[in-house]
């Protein structure tokens, strides 16, 4: 599925990844957790493609390397970022929204478009997943969403986009306990072995909720650890302190 | 500047779809203006005598007129010896019916997508079509006649109802009211004419479609819509012109009379050439309409202006009797080297009058987009109520939005409110947008119409769609 090998990247003469090597296989669920700066939030736009970044390396995603790729044609290619701060649209139909996203999606891959009713079944049960009132749709993408709502919209578009791969980027910033159990419900019923999954996170907590199948540790721009999901339990209780203090050792000029 | 900023800049970078001319057998006058041009504009229309003395009148009071300079707007001198004053397709004199019309006009039409066959068109929709100077063709005339509605051209009304152009002609935009309205006055040439008799809900949207053709000519009509007592009606106007490397003068005059109870919605999408990217050519827009809103009328204005490279135009509301409400709703768009000064002023005589202003700006590329507006409550304005909200949106960093509201309150029952927010259409947006799948071009349409969207709503639905398509053609380009 996804191999990603030596990736590097930097902004101006800041160097946040360093050189990141990584393979998800189909049907895994894997959580990158670490230190704030770590990069965590840099290596999930260096994926899906985001624009400033000076870029190494490579990101295969079934045979194809994503960083050749403009954004658009990576969501083709089925990369799904779930955004740590959704993106406010005011004016436009959050149903229109996601109709547009996902036809656009559609016929790059030279499918036919998704007929309107056909798109209002796969919109309404995307919305009992995330436990969504009828109304949401109507309402302006993001716009006035609490926070807790817009996390839950990421997860009802992931669910009408059905991607390859999906990364989560901080999905649990900013949510109460209630409004965590609906987005992992949600995430724990889209997976499946067609797709794989990066759970970006600073805490364990959602990893109660969501197991993952592995756990890497990401620090000063390395995957410097990786287990199962006992590792998450371990760094919940010892923090990231050994990590940093052998990267900045690991760090030093040779 | 980042690529992204770059790419948007090059979105903005829109080609003109209806820059074509058409070979029409013209009839011009030659340039130059003074008193024999008023007359010879006259005779051609074979007018009343009254009629080329309320010309006379306003040509002697334009000579003492100075052009304004108020408004935020960078102007080459006019020439108005330059301009012809009179410009129309020779034709046969009278149509009997639709096939009558010239065959090169109604192809002109077709190509601009406004088939002048009544069978192929909208059937809600009358049209009256305007070339140059003159009418060519006004559309339903019979349908329209049966619920007494009369909508002609202003000559045709001129002739077949004199006594209500008299009545109502200047009674709202006086022959002195401003510097292009005073040359309206003395030569305009054509326009539309409506009159909507006592509790007559007109059947079917008006609309008429004017088209600068010629080169070198000025196009100066007039419209007058007259609603008695209890009568409504919902107008249309669309506009285009060739692509010329000339500008060319636009100043026409609206008049709006809603009289007791009466409600007019009065629907632009203008689309004059708007030059091209280094700014040169495009339409210079004066335009100068105003409403009069008697007891508990209703007068609403909405307008989606994209064309042109100047736009000086203040859609405005009288509001005379008591309760009457007056709407304005504006999306004003200025890329390549546009500069839009527009804005509307509402004033406030009645007692218990409301007004609402909603303008959404959008400068792109070298635009400037300035919203100009005056809310006037006089002492008579009882519980006057005045809501206004003015949205900037700028896309790319060469463009400029400016704000300039007038608040005069005489009443101290009166409320205004103000807001106004100056946003940008953001990377993290467009980012947003392509991460699920839409391309720049799309991504960018959506986030601006998603900013027009209050005002768009107000658009009756063929017009919303056009408006719409039209922003995207405008804000497309070459995506790098």
């Amino acid at each position: 599925m996804l191999h990603v090998k030596n990736l590097a990247a930097s902004i101006g003469d800041a160097e946040i990844l360093k050189g990141l090597d990584l393979a998800v296989g189909a049907g895994e669920v894997h959580a990158i957790m670490g230190p704030n700066g770590s990069g965590k939030s840099t290596f999930a736009h260096a994926l899906a493609g985001r624009e400033g970044y000076e870029i190494s390396g490579e990101a295969v995603l079934d045979g194809v390397d994503l960083l050749d790729l403009e954004p658009e044609e990576r969501a083709a290619a089925g990369v799904f970022l779930g955004f740590q701060y959704p993106v406010e649209i005011p004016g436009v139909n959050n149903m229109y929204f996601l109709r547009t996203a996902l036809n656009s999606v559609r016929r790059a891959r030279g499918d036919d478009e998704i007929s309107a009713r056909d798109f209002l079944s796969v919109a309404n049960e995307a919305m009992e997943l995330v436990e969504m009132k009828e109304g949401f749709l109507n309402r302006s993408v993001n716009a006035g969403f609490s926070g807790g709502e817009k996390k839950r919209n990421e997860i009802l578009q992931m669910a009408v986009m059905q991607p390859r791969l999906a990364v989560l980027d901080e999905t649990d910033s900013g949510l109460d306990i209630d409004a965590l159990r609906v987005v992992a419900n949600g995430v724990n019923s889209l997976r499946g072995p067609e797709r794989s999954m990066i759970v970006i996170t600073h805490y364990q907590r959602l990893l109660d909720y969501i197991k993952p199948d592995f756990v890497h540790v990401l620090v000063n721009g390395r995957i410097v650890d990786s287990g199962d999901h006992t590792l998450a339990l371990h760094l919940e209780e010892h923090g990231y302190a050994d990590y940093v203090d052998a990267a900045s050792l690991s760090g030093a000029p040779a | 500047m980042s690529e992204t900023m770059q790419g948007i800049e090059e979105l903005v970078d829109a080609s003109y779809e209806y820059g074509f001319s058409t070979d029409l057998d013209t009839d011009i006058a030659p340039p130059g203006l003074d008193e024999d041009t008023v007359r010879l504009i006259s005779a051609k229309k074979n007018e009343p005598e009254w009629l080329l003395e309320w010309r006379l009148k306003a040509f002697a009071a334009w000579q003492e007129m100075e052009e304004p300079d108020w408004a935020k707007l960078e102007i080459a001198p006019i020439d108005y010896q330059a301009i012809s004053y009179w410009a129309a397709p020779k034709q046969k004199p009278q149509l009997e019916s639709m096939d009558d019309v010239d065959p090169e006009i109604r192809e002109m039409f077709d190509k601009l997508g406004i088939p002048l066959h009544e069978q192929k068109m909208l059937s809600n929709v009358a049209i009256d079509a305007v070339v140059d100077s003159v009418s060519v063709t006004t559309t339903f005339k019979e349908t329209l006649a049966e619920a007494g509605v009369i909508f002609c051209s202003f000559s045709e009304a001129v002739h077949e109802h004199p006594e209500l152009v008299r009545e109502h002609l200047g009674s709202v935009v006086p022959v002195r009211d401003n510097f292009f309205a005073a040359l309206n006055s003395a030569v305009f040439s054509d326009g539309s004419f409506c009159y909507i008799p006592k509790g007559v809900r007109c059947p079917m949207e008006l609309s008429t479609y004017f088209r600068i053709n010629s080169m070198n000519t000025g196009q100066f009509e007039r419209t007058l819509i007259v609603a008695e007592d209890d009568s409504h009606v919902s107008y249309l106007e669309g506009c285009t012109a060739p692509q010329r490397d000339e500008n060319q003068l636009h100043a026409a005059v609206v008049e709006l009379v809603a009289k007791d109870r009466a409600e007019i919605k009065y629907s632009t999408v203008q689309n004059w050439y708007p030059g091209d990217e280094n700014g040169v050519g495009g339409i210079y827009n004066f335009v100068t309409k105003r409403g009069r809103a008697h007891t508990d009328a209703k007068i609403s204005w909405t307008q989606v202006e994209t064309g042109s490279s100047i736009t000086w135009k203040y859609p405005s509301v009288i509001l005379q009797g008591d309760r009457s409400v007056g709407e304005f709703y504006s999306v004003a768009l200025s890329s390549k080297h546009q500069q839009a000064d527009t804005g509307t002023k509402m004033v406030h005589i009645g007692a218990d009058t409301t007004s609402t202003i909603i303008s959404k700006g959008i400068s792109a590329a070298k635009g400037q987009n300035t919203y100009r507006g005056l809310v006037k409550m006089l002492r008579s304005a009882e519980n006057a109520r005045n809501y206004t909200q003015c949205d900037s949106l700028l896309i790319g960093k060469e463009c400029g939005a400016h704000t300039v509201p007038y608040i005069e309150v005489k009443n101290p029952s009166a409320q205004v409110e103000h807001e106004a927010s100056t946003s940008t259409v953001g990377e993290d947006q467009l980012y947003y947008c392509r991460q699920r799948g839409m391309n720049e071009e799309d991504a960018m349409a959506m986030i601006v119409n998603g900013f027009c969207r209050e005002v768009f709503d107000e658009l009756p639905m063929e017009f919303a769609v056009e408006a719409q398509r039209l922003l995207s053609v405008s804000l497309e380009g070459s995506v790098g």
